[in-house]
């Protein structure tokens, strides 16, 4: 399967990243060649399968509905770039 | 005593236990053998002597403790396990100041139980890699050939524990990780059953195929460090809530009278190289002498097991390194102006490669228009491997293989991706299908003179029964020594 440095491009921006025009062309080639590994899965008929997300049945431990506090707020903030003490601070939005 | 670093994890703890080696003494002689040979083979992002060294004092004052079966134990951790004030950067430049402020589960068992942490372990960054060629900050050499890779993703990890720079360490398994390092480096891996061990505080790549797991210098040592981390935790809704057995009860049996072997022809044919075949089969060999049977087994669909792989792990990366937009914590980019541009220039400065490359796969295979083609369909295979293991499982009860299809290669000599990720063709089916596996040193290859290591894998949830038959094999064939540095 072929995949262009502008379908490569487009799926970037969706990933929030910004790459330069000789790394869109050289992810372009190389994911088109996994892509096309990747269709040999068609040869496979499935349609009667049941997908398979994980190896194990997820169990959702519910704790006491109690108030705790389990990490203080500077803990939680100390690996911020940029916090007032009391809020992660990010650029602008509008 | 200068020898200390070619003792085991078990010999060192019993030393430590009786009094006849004090803690200092030992973490000095792992920091002096880190000084030493760091130099050479980069294993290490992390090396924490001062806090090991401090510790080791408090614990010498205090006295043995024989309820901490790891009492005063150097050991290292691969650096994406969360360690509470201690940097873990996952090998990747978005994380490189990043001081959790809480410890992984497996690392606060291990410190529980008395283990000393000397350092944190270098890795392709985000665990993407074979090779630890994906480092954020540099490359790590094999301990037997500094030109070689050490295998990765947890290369510093294998590095580590073969050239002597500690007891133990711990790896993650998300596609070969643990094993692979291990085969190459001519040490001993094992990733459980998936769920066996917390997956709390491990950075996640593949949630639904991550594993933490102990690589030692010995089986007896990945038992003794699988005791201590296994167990349910209420932090983890992966983690499976069933009872531990004694790991090391088993050990010290006979001989291999009525374990039956099971033995792939996909795994033992086209592709792999003789010097490899060779001395996987002589292990084989060696278990038959002791009593096992060897039967012939199909894993039918294991060509189809590396595009599966590939495509559920890309779609569990692009998910879970959205969570690296600068906002609460690693590398922000300051230049920019609005929220959306702070994203994605912090993304794109901070990751590499390889990781943007599975960044944009993942994305793409779980796109509108290609979800059903690409991720259902290979959660399907997924379903359809894990029913080819259970068919074999009927026949044998454990399976024999190689772990990968050569021993370590040199640096640089796997450039293309595609060509990489075929080196996971015997690894990445256990953990589809969530199965325990593990690899052993079987010797060095007749052609590199590097070590092979020979893959056991069985039924969920059979670690003891495992570790068991692996150790009764070790004893049967020749150890490999610590390699000249």
């Amino acid at each position: 399967m072929k995949i262009s440095p502008e379908e490569v491009a487009k799926v970037a921006s969706l990933s929030r990243l910004d790459l330069p025009e000789d790394k869109l062309e050289l992810f372009a080639g190389q994911l088109g060649d996994i892509l096309a590994y990747m269709d040999k899965l068609g040869e496979l008929d499935t349609d009667a399968v049941e997908p398979l997300y994980s190896p194990v049945k997820h169990t959702t431990v519910l704790r006491r509905d109690e108030v705790r506090k389990d990490y203080r707020r500077e803990e939680i903030l100390a690996n911020a770039p940029e916090q007032d003490g009391q809020f992660f601070i990010v650029p602008r939005i509008v | 005593m200068s020898e200390l670093h070619t003792k085991t994890l078990s010999e060192i703890a019993a030393l430590l236990q009786s009094g006849d080696v004090k803690v200092v003494e030992v973490v000095k002689h792992c920091l002096d053998r880190i000084e030493a040979t760091e130099p050479r083979i980069k294993a290490l992002i992390t090396v924490m002597g001062d806090e090991a060294l401090k510790e080791a004092e408090a614990m010498d004052a205090a006295g043995p403790d024989p309820s901490k079966p790891l009492w005063g134990v150097p050991m290292v951790l691969k650096d994406l396990l969360t360690t509470k004030g201690v940097k873990t950067t996952c090998g990747s430049k978005i994380l490189e100041n990043f001081v959790p402020f809480y410890d992984a589960t497996a690392v606060a068992r291990l410190k529980e139980a008395g283990a000393v942490f000397v350092g944190k372990a270098n890795m392709d960054e985000f665990a993407m890699g074979s090779s630890t060629e994906n480092s954020a900050f540099f490359m790590t050499a094999n301990p037997w050939d500094v030109e070689r890779v050490p295998g990765g993703s947890s290369g510093g990890s294998g590095a580590t524990v073969a050239a002597g720079q500690c007891f133990g360490a711990l790896g993650t398994d998300t596609g070969g990780s643990i094993r692979t390092p291990s085969s190459f480096c001519g040490i001993v891996g094992l990733k459980p059953t998936y769920g066996r061990i917390s997956r709390f505080g491990l950075i996640a790549y593949g949630s639904s195929l991550d594993q933490i797991g102990p690589m030692t210098r010995s089986v007896e040592d990945a038992a003794r460090l699988l005791q201590v981390m296994a167990g349910h935790d209420p932090k983890d809704s992966t983690s499976v809530d069933v009872e531990v057995p004694d790991y090391l009860a088993g050990l010290g049996r006979e001989d291999l009278k009525g374990v039956k072997i099971g033995l792939p022809e996909e795994y033992w044919g086209e592709g792999l190289d003789e010097e490899v075949k060779e001395a996987c089969a002589g292990a084989v060999a060696q278990m038959q002498k002791l009593g096992a049977e060897a039967v012939p087994v199909k894993l039918a669909l294991t060509e189809y097991a590396i595009a599966t792989y590939y495509i559920i792990a890309m779609a569990e990366a692009s998910s879970n390194l959205s969570r690296f937009d600068g906002v609460r914590f690693g590398y922000r980019n300051k230049k920019a102006e609005e929220l959306i541009d702070m994203y994605t220039a912090s993304r794109t400065e901070g990751f590499g490669d390889e990781v943007q490359r599975r960044i944009i796969m993942g994305t793409y295979v779980l796109s509108s228009g290609y979800y059903d083609a690409y991720y259902n369909k290979a959660a399907k295979v997924r379903r359809l491997l894990r029913q080819d293991f259970d068919k074999a499982f009927e026949q044998c009860d454990f399976i024999a293989g190689p772990v990968c299809p050569t021993t370590a290669f040199v640096k640089g000599d796997k450039a293309d991706p595609l060509q990489m990720y075929l080196m996971d063709i015997f690894t990445i089916s256990a953990n589809l299908a969530g199965i325990p596996a593990m690899s052993l040193p079987v010797g060095l290859g007749k052609d590199s003179a590097m070590p092979v290591g020979l893959q056991l894998m069985g039924p969920a949830f059979c670690e003891a029964e495992m570790l068991s038959v692996a150790e009764r094999l070790e004893r049967a064939l020749p150890p490999l020594s610590i390699p000249e540095l």
